[in-house]
């Protein structure tokens, strides 16, 4: 039984795997955003507010742009369970003998290794943009990258079961991911929101992520760096993980 | 012979719509079972129940003695399926297809190539296996995927509507590998399809309409129900014909469109002694036998034709949009 749930997982990550390498285009045009953010939007907001924030302010965006690069492609790889549902694939895994928590792992894990890989090529601009990681930052911010991708894509996962079809992307885009990146505290420090946007970002678990991020690639604490302890940050990502792989897995049991 | 699949006054409600309405019937194992119905009668509802996909409103399914609903994994194990819409993922080669399909039916390592290479060889893909679904034709595809339904060597294959949108000679041969298999892999088949013709492959059909079962048997029980064959003969007199078939034969004839009209129990064996008797006044001879097609039409009041826009569709429509609504809710 329970070599059965591995194989499924394992294969599952695999045939990902394989359409990642497969698709060159995809990972170009996912990593396009990232970059695009760093360097124009980072680069050109820098000379306006450089000067109070102790570093350049593209320095100070690049945590929140690994937690970008994580959040859209996790959500995105995610998100090709609507796919698999639209094209039929997503039978062939149903009525095979395999339980569906082990399909949501292996959907979620599926992401985490897409995010990760991607997360990691922006992750070596940082020369680019001057900033100096040692190879043990280097090695926890990719551990905490892990972490945050699998939550992120089990959190795609739980939104991907409820949608049927692509009409349903451009409200998933606009209403989920976009919200969830301004209010992250990638782009300002979430200690700058007004209260009730404050509190949307307390229960965004991307903020918590980008906070652990931010700890990593700045850990002497620095005025407008990172807001919350790092055991809160992984203990947030963590739980959340938990809680919604089990939820997606209970709604894939559910049977119509 | 034991029977494989069981059915018992199964029952599914969509909302106030009764997709299945207490039907029951049995399947002996190695045999070819087709289930045939008009658009929206239910054989995809029943299928999706059989196939654990869809929980019943009420009623039992077993397959091999295993509950449906109870035990889920023990029936998965057992049954393969072959879809009415794809579902290869046409990314992938042929090869990887089917090497997906045996992990996840936890097919054992060493034999995972071997059962793979001898399925894509049954169906002639094995030249193509390193080529992306994506550049198969349909008649490919679906040969495909009836490869990958029996790598973990099911005892209950499923094929819902398996040549739906394919040219005829796609269907030929793929009807080929289909009525192979129950011999060839010990399987027993459980079919749907809209083509009559394709159905007398079967060793026994139901039919279904509007939920419910109207009608069981083999295809020569089905067809015995709307009469025997008919005979139709041209000669050059026919007042004098007729009266020697009434005669001598004692058979009923009438003229109609010039034509002779012989209604019999047995037309192959009653030409013969037409002929004989009714020496060279014979001009032509056409027999008509039955076809499940007369059969359908007789029991439903429709010919069964994909093409059909029937009150199916409105129910399909309904189903769908009352999932949607659950689903939301």
């Amino acid at each position: 039984m329970i070599r059965n749930d591995l194989n499924a997982i394992y294969v599952i990550v695999a045939r990902e795997f394989i359409k990642f390498v497969r698709e060159k285009g995809r990972l170009i045009s996912t990593l396009a955003r990232p970059v695009l953010w760093l360097f124009v939007v980072g680069g050109g907001l820098t000379r306006l507010v450089s000067p109070d924030m102790g570093m350049p302010y593209i320095q100070f965006i690049f945590p929140g742009i690994i937690g970008m690069t994580i959040l859209f492609s996790s959500i995105f790889s995610s998100i090709s369970i609507i796919w698999d549902k639209e094209f039929g694939f997503m039978k062939e895994m149903l009525v095979a003998p395999v339980s569906r928590f082990s399909i949501v792992v292996g959907k979620a894990l599926s992401g985490t290794m897409v995010a990760t890989i991607q997360a990691l090529i922006i992750l070596l601009l940082f020369p680019v943009i001057g900033l100096k990681l040692s190879i043990m930052q280097i090695f926890f911010i990719l551990c905490i990258s892990i972490i945050l991708s699998f939550c992120l894509s089990s959190l795609g996962i739980l939104i991907a079961t409820f949608y049927e079809n692509f009409e349903s992307f451009s409200v998933i885009m606009n209403f989920i991911v976009m919200p969830m990146f301004f209010l992250s505290g990638a782009m300002y420090p979430v200690k700058l929101l007004p209260q009730i946007l404050g509190f949307l970002s307390m229960i965004n678990p991307l903020t918590y992520g980008i906070d652990a991020l931010k700890y990593m690639v700045f850990p002497e604490k620095k005025l407008l760096t990172h807001d919350f302890p790092l055991s809160l940050d992984i203990s947030v990502i963590l739980i959340a993980s938990l809680v919604f792989v089990i939820i997606a897995a209970n709604v894939f049991e559910r049977r119509k | 012979m034991s029977s494989i699949i069981t059915v018992e006054n199964l029952t599914k409600k969509f909302g106030n719509i009764t997709a299945v309405d207490k039907i029951s019937f049995e399947v002996e194992e190695g045999t070819i079972f087709g289930f045939l119905g008009p658009n929206g009668a239910g054989k995809t509802t029943t299928i999706n129940i059989l196939c654990t996909l869809m929980s019943p409103t009420s009623g039992k399914a077993y397959i091999d003695g295993h509950d449906c609903m109870k035990e889920s994994s023990e029936v998965r194990n057992k049954i393969g399926i072959v879809f009415q819409d794809n579902t290869l993922d046409k990314e992938l080669t042929a090869y990887e297809n089917l090497l997906f399909h045996s992990y996840l039916y936890n097919v054992p390592k060493n034999e995972r190539k071997k059962r793979i290479d001898d399925a894509l060889n049954f169906v002639g893909l094995y030249e193509r296996k390193n080529d992306q679904a994506k550049k198969f034709s349909g008649g490919m595809k679906r040969r495909l995927e009836v490869a990958r339904s029996i790598i973990h060597q099911p005892k209950v294959l499923f094929l819902d509507e398996p040549t739906l949108g394919l040219d005829p000679q796609s269907r030929t041969n793929l009807w080929e590998f289909i009525s192979k298999l129950p011999e060839k892999n010990d399987v027993t088949i459980f079919m749907t399809t809209h083509y009559m013709e394709e159905a007398e492959i079967c060793n026994m059909i139901a039919i279904i309409d509007r939920g419910k079962l109207i009608a069981q048997g083999s295809p020569e029980e089905l067809k015995k129900m709307v009469g025997g064959d008919v005979i139709y003969l041209r000669t050059k007199n026919n007042e004098e014909a007729i009266h020697e078939i009434k005669n001598n034969l004692k058979l009923d004839a009438e003229e109609k469109n010039g034509e002779i009209f012989i209604s019999v129990h047995r037309g192959d064996a009653c030409i013969p002694k037409l002929i004989s008797s009714l020496a060279d006044m014979v001009i032509s001879v056409r027999l008509q036998r039955p076809t499940l097609n007369d059969v359908f039409l007789k029991l439903t009041g429709k010919a069964i034709r994909p093409e059909t826009v029937s009150g199916g569709d409105e129910i399909k429509d309904a189903i769908r949009s009352y999932r949607k609504k659950s689903d939301r809710g």
